[in-house]
């Protein structure tokens, strides 16, 4: 948790050691001023053009000799006034230059660690330390810190967060890994050209403009839609293959590994214990191959892509580590909902599909691009059931699961009886499924 | 097993109902009167309709109303033609939260919201007796202390 604060109490121990960003971090503060007249200058291009046209030379000097000093001075003061500190239990951050503020965040609720290095940051050797906390809705990040030092601080995070005693935590240095996976670009490749949204994208972004340069013959609008669309179209195929490539996928004590990127390079660890869902997801060009997609929250995470591609069997083994005790369910065992289910959703009810193992509550919906969600009974954070009147007349009704990382899972259209003897059943196995949990401090 | 609600609650809701549509009525009946006629008051007579409508639908929606401590967890059951259900087992509550607005503590009534890591778990009970809402709470956060889970 973070919680705002006035400095005051930490001056009180001076004991703990506090640390300042790398020194590169200023440069990258320099470019918010920039960055807001940028954004004045596109927010109002007549405006601009109007002012830049009254601009001469030595204005346009002077503000230069101006501005420059005034960012470097904004962006070297910004640096100054930012410490960071790991004590026994919590990350300090304290930053601020007019309104101070602390955040503290205990390590034991720490979800996921990610290092990201962009592009830019990788030729200057510096790297972006991210944390995911429980109710947060920014992430807590350091930026930036040289590439070694936020590797010792990842290693020291986990290291404290697991459990271990403050005096030897930073000598614990970083756990082992093994790896699991790695994509190989091709199939990387290949994944993507056989995934709709990639062709969607394209088609749309060629036939849209020519189809309105041949009804309007105005240069303007179809470039002001045709720009949108290749960029899109771009996101969508090249953009997701840069972040997407070299895949890697770890196992450490620590948790779980992910390695990725082609210019801006990220890693993230998951400790263990902090997965609340897991998706397998199956587009229809992909059903040939056996290819699946692996997506999983964690609680305060954005990023959810545990595997961008891999074979259904791969898929299957790297789930049993990130799930431990959990087999996913052959499709075989999932129940369809009752045929009269046809009368709520038309032809699509086909693809809804439930089951319940020991470890796992399963349900999977969708026809073409068939998705199946995965929860541990043991994170279920609550149980509805849910039924409306066109559903009461044909019986049948839904049942939710809520999870930590604010998604539902639904089975849907169940029959009424089985929905409520489901939620019964569905509370019981929630309570008791905790009692096999690890503890938060995993190592502890 | 089960609990309902208050009946105070009901009659809250139903002078609210009544406060509310009698202005609508009047203001629709007068304007339209005044400006274009007696034969267009008529008009007043849709927000009395909507106000019949409203009082057997407030009825009906209060008696659905109703909630259940087990040993685990708490169930909550509301909802006439939107039927739902919620459990909550106490070891997931991460806070619980009594309120009451100042018709409500006209009416002597409080509402307890139970919050979980999941926003998407919606477990109000609105319009308890304050002395009911608190005991409530209080064993509520006992329990869920006692049986505490978190993520």
């Amino acid at each position: 948790m973070t919680t705002p604060d006035t400095d005051g109490d930490v001056r009180r121990d001076k004991a703990v050691t506090e640390r300042r960003l790398h020194p590169v971090t200023p440069l990258r503060r320099a470019w918010a001023p920039v960055a807001v007249l940028l954004g004045w200058a596109l927010h109002d291009p007549d405006g601009t053009q109007r002012q830049l046209a009254r601009l001469t030379t030595t204005t346009l000097l002077i503000a230069l000799a101006v501005l420059i000093p005034a960012a470097a001075l904004y962006g070297f003061l910004t640096w100054w006034f930012t410490h960071f500190a790991v004590t026994e239990s919590e990350l300090r951050i304290r930053t601020g230059l007019l309104f101070r503020r602390t955040a503290h965040i205990r390590l034991e609720r720490i979800q996921a660690v990610d290092v990201t290095r962009p592009l830019l940051a990788r030729v200057a050797g510096v790297a972006k330390l991210k944390l995911d906390v429980i109710g947060t809705d920014k992430k807590d990040e350091l930026a930036f810190l040289g590439e070694g030092e936020a590797r010792a601080l990842r290693a020291e995070l986990l290291a404290r967060a697991a459990g271990f005693a403050p005096e030897t935590a930073h000598e614990v240095g970083e756990a082992p890994a093994r790896q699991l996976l790695n994509v190989p670009p091709g199939v990387l490749a290949v994944s993507l050209v056989l995934t709709g949204a990639t062709w969607g994208t394209l088609i749309a972004a060629l036939v849209v403009p020519s189809v309105l340069w041949f009804f309007t013959h105005n240069l303007w609008t179809v470039l002001a839609t045709a720009l949108p669309l290749i960029g899109a179209a771009g996101a969508s195929s090249v953009g997701r293959f840069v972040t997407e490539y070299d895949w890697t996928v770890a196992e450490s004590p620590d948790g779980l590994r992910i390695d990725r990127g082609l210019l801006d390079r990220a890693h993230e660890t998951v400790p263990p214990g902090r997965v609340q869902t897991v998706r397998i997801v199956e587009p229809l060009l992909w059903r040939r191959r056996s290819w699946v997609r692996v997506e999983l929250d964690v609680a305060g995470s954005s990023n959810s892509v545990l595997l961008p591609v891999a074979p259904r069997e791969v898929a299957e083994s790297v789930i049993a580590r990130v799930l431990p005790g959990v087999t996913v369910p052959p499709v075989s065992s999932l129940s369809r909902p009752p045929r009269r289910a046809g009368r709520c959703v038309p032809l699509w009810w086909r693809g809804y599909g439930f089951t319940v193992t020991e470890a796992v509550f399963a349900a999977r919906h969708g026809l073409l691009r068939r998705s199946l969600a995965l929860v541990p009974h043991a994170k279920v954070q609550s149980v509805r059931l849910a039924q409306g009147p066109w559903m009461r007349l044909w019986r049948v009704a839904d049942v939710h699961v809520d999870t930590g990382a604010n998604k539902t899972v639904t089975a849907r259209l169940r029959d009424a009886g089985e929905a409520a003897e489901l939620l019964r059943a569905q509370a019981e196995r929630s309570r008791t499924g905790r009692k096999g949990a690890r503890p938060d401090r995993w190592m502890a | 097993m089960w609990t309902g609600l208050p009946p105070r609650l009901l009659r809250m809701r139903r002078m609210l109902l009544i406060v509310w549509l009698g202005l609508l009525a009047l203001a629709a009946g007068l304007l339209p009167g005044l400006l274009a006629g007696p034969a267009w008051a008529a008009f007043a007579l849709l927000p009395l309709a909507l106000m019949a409508w409203g009082w057997d639908l407030a009825g009906r929606n209060w008696r659905s109303w109703r909630y259940a401590e087990r040993a685990d967890d708490l169930l909550i059951s509301r909802g006439v033609l939107w039927h739902t259900v919620t459990v909550v087992p106490y070891g997931r509550m991460q806070l619980v939260e009594v309120t009451s607005g100042p018709v409500e503590r006209h009416f002597g009534l409080a509402s307890v919201q139970l919050h979980t890591a999941a926003a998407a778990t919606d477990a109000t009970i609105p319009g308890l007796d304050p002395a009911e809402a608190e005991r409530l709470r209080d064993r509520l956060t006992e329990l869920g202390e006692a049986r505490s889970a978190g993520l």
